[in-house]
């Protein structure tokens, strides 16, 4: 934990593309994260939103500025430790569902567990059939990844992100893709995540209707934080 | 670890068809590597025995020579005939000395080479000229009067022997083992006797205990072997009386210096293996250069065949390679895993490979292979030496490692940004 208490800052990130010409994306952003908060970021399309979940997610590197999670910040460490950090401290939840098709749901919630290595394969397992319980996908447990609808791969992905007790919970447009009964769902989901588990969540979201019911809203517009 | 081997396992069992015929490429390849070489190496110890198992490293003999200094030459060279200007000389009057073709103080040369710490048999030879008396006709032979026991134990004597017990010709008084040639030529068979006579025209009958065939027509169609006791009686010569000394050494590859050595210190000429059978090494190498060559151009293209798969699977698996990223998988892990799956690849073909090979040597090894020249092979040879097998794992193993470390460098630097934002 930061002094400030915050398990995520931002201070000043800039970031430009080069290709073809430079165009700068994000311009002197800062914002923070609080735990427990469940935080969205809204904006048009190509406001760079994205741009800076990803930034913040420690995938890209290519940026100015200082981003500071769970107290450390990532500046200047090398691919190996901000993949150990993305490990145990972030959870992930993307638009696409992203499961590994060749293995099975109940493996795909245990990958990262098994990688952190901080208990043994027995107690991830344990913890994954927990987990799969919670969102009520236990009778999926055995099946093939690509066997699930759009809502339930969504399910499996969160069970995915919750598996090392991460500090934080990014999503990007996680219920993009999901009609509105699985929106409401993911949505009912993540809120019990803040108020039951005391977890951050940053959603990034195109949903204002989403947007709207959470904690706090950034408003984002041509690279700036507008509100 | 662990858990990246079980991702490895895991992804291949997915693309299951094209990991088999990747492993089948290193089958294929291994086997062949395995089994050329085994075959090569089989047919060359063969050659190569032909001759080299019966050779001594060192043969010391006395050669007839012309006179190295005439006359003429040293009265030049001392100066006296300082009249005569610096030309060729014609008068060559001294002929080569009338001396037998003996070794001189034979006893005490074997001796002292007895004792030698680099020496690992010394046995004695006579050789001498006979001819063979048959109704009206004389045939021309070679008599080669050997210590029997010797020669069985360090020249392979009775794996040429096609008839008939070495020790009937190492005990017994007048015998002899006759070349096939000659003693088909003579229609004697064991049992029959043999009337000789010496050059100095001696007369003896010889009984016949055994045929030799040694493989080499030529050969057997003059030389015969008898109990060097005999061939002295036969001659009248004393029992130190040797025309040859064979000397085996513990190191072949000391024979060129020892034989330079040993015509220094006795006085005698000194011939070495591979000086006199120089043709037989180079036959070897370059047969044994040809199937390494061979065998790692398959195990080559083994490899572009991995290379191209491991390719192919990782633009297949970009999502997955993103995924494995997000979710704290560093760069090193993600090569590690699609190093692993190459090596699984290599290592379940290159067994496969082996015990491929080790069939097909064995089938070689069953296929009938009669000759008249080589009377102690019946299939052809094969050489099983686990030397083959461990070169060709190793290479496998190098050209899967190699041929898996691109393709995974390539997925180590994939960046998920780019694939989870592209989609």
């Amino acid at each position: 934990m930061s002094t400030s208490g915050n398990i995520l800052e931002v201070r000043n990130v800039s970031k430009s593309f080069h290709d073809p010409v430079t165009v700068p994306v994000l311009k002197g952003v800062s914002l923070e994260v609080k735990p427990g908060e469940f935080v969205s970021i809204t904006g048009k399309s190509g406001c760079g939103k994205s741009t800076l979940l990803y930034i913040l997610s420690t995938m890209d590197t290519d940026y100015e500025g200082d981003l500071v999670i769970d107290g450390e910040s990532t500046h200047g460490l090398d691919g190996s430790r901000l993949a150990e950090i993305r490990n145990e401290k972030i959870g992930f939840v993307f638009q696409f569902h992203y499961l590994l098709t060749e293995f099975s749901v109940l493996k795909n919630v245990m990958l990262p567990g098994l990688k952190l290595g901080r208990s043994s394969a027995a107690e991830v397992e344990a913890r994954a059939i927990e987990l799969l319980r919670d969102l009520d996908m236990q009778d999926h447990a055995l099946k093939g990844a690509n066997q699930l609808s759009g809502g339930q791969k969504q399910r499996v992905a969160i069970a995915r992100a919750l598996i090392n007790d991460p500090a934080i919970i990014m999503g990007d447009e996680p219920t993009g893709n999901l009609d509105s009964k699985n929106s409401a769902v993911v949505f009912d989901i993540f809120r019990k995540i803040a108020s039951e588990h005391k977890r951050s969540l940053l959603v990034v979201t195109h949903d204002n209707d989403f947007a709207g019911r959470t904690d706090r809203n950034i408003l984002m517009d041509d690279g700036r934080v507008v509100g | 670890m662990r858990l990246l081997l079980s991702i490895s396992i895991t992804l291949l069992r997915a693309k299951l068809k094209q990991s088999i015929v990747a492993a089948v490429g290193v089958t294929f390849s291994i086997a062949m590597f395995v089994t050329l070489l085994g075959f090569m190496n089989g047919l060359n110890d063969l050659l190569d025995g032909l001759i080299l198992n019966r050779t001594p490293h060192v043969r010391l003999y006395n050669e007839l020579k012309a006179s190295p200094e005439q006359p003429i030459e040293s009265w030049y060279d001392q100066g006296v005939g300082t009249d005569f200007p610096p030309t060729h000389h014609f008068v060559r009057s001294v002929k080569p000395k009338d001396e037998l073709p003996r070794l001189r103080n034979g006893s005490a040369i074997m001796k002292a080479l007895e004792n030698d710490p680099r020496v690992l048999a010394v046995s004695p030879r006579l050789v001498a000229q006979v001819f063979f008396n048959v109704g009206t006709v004389d045939l021309n032979g070679q008599v080669n009067g050997i210590d029997v026991m010797q020669e069985v134990r360090y020249y392979q004597f009775s794996d040429y022997l096609v008839q008939g017990d070495p020790k009937d010709l190492a005990s017994g008084n007048n015998t002899i083992v006759l070349g096939k040639g000659l003693a088909d030529m003579m229609e004697a068979g064991i049992g029959e006797t043999v009337q000789v006579t010496t050059a100095t025209g001696e007369r003896s009958i010889l009984r016949v205990v055994g045929i030799y065939q040694s493989g080499i027509a030529d050969y057997d169609k003059v030389q015969c072997y008898a109990n060097i006791k005999n061939v002295q009686k036969l001659m009248s010569r004393p029992s130190s009386y040797y025309t040859d000394i064979n000397v085996k050494m513990h190191d072949l590859l000391q024979a060129p210096a020892a034989a330079k050595e040993f015509a220094g210190r006795f006085g005698v000429d000194a011939l070495d293996i591979q000086t006199a059978n120089a043709q037989f090494e180079t036959g070897s190498d370059v047969r044994s250069i040809i199937s390494y060559a061979v065998g790692i151009v398959l195990l080559i293209v083994a490899g572009f065949g991995i290379y191209n798969i491991l390719n192919m699977m990782i633009y297949e698996k970009l999502d997955a390679i993103a995924i494995l990223k997000a979710t704290g998988f560093s760069g090193s892990d993600v090569r590690r895993i699609f190093l692993l799956l190459s090596m699984i690849i290599g290592i379940c073909g290159g067994i496969a490979g082996l015990l491929f090979g080790f069939a097909l040597q064995t089938l070689i090894d069953n296929v009938p292979f009669v000759t008249a020249a080589l009377p102690t092979v019946t299939t052809f040879p094969i050489d099983y030496n686990p030397k083959y097998y461990i070169i060709a794992v190793t290479f496998a193993l190098l050209t899967t490692w190699v041929s898996g470390w691109f393709p995974a460098r390539k997925a180590s630097k994939v960046d998920p940004v780019e694939i989870i934002r592209g989609k």
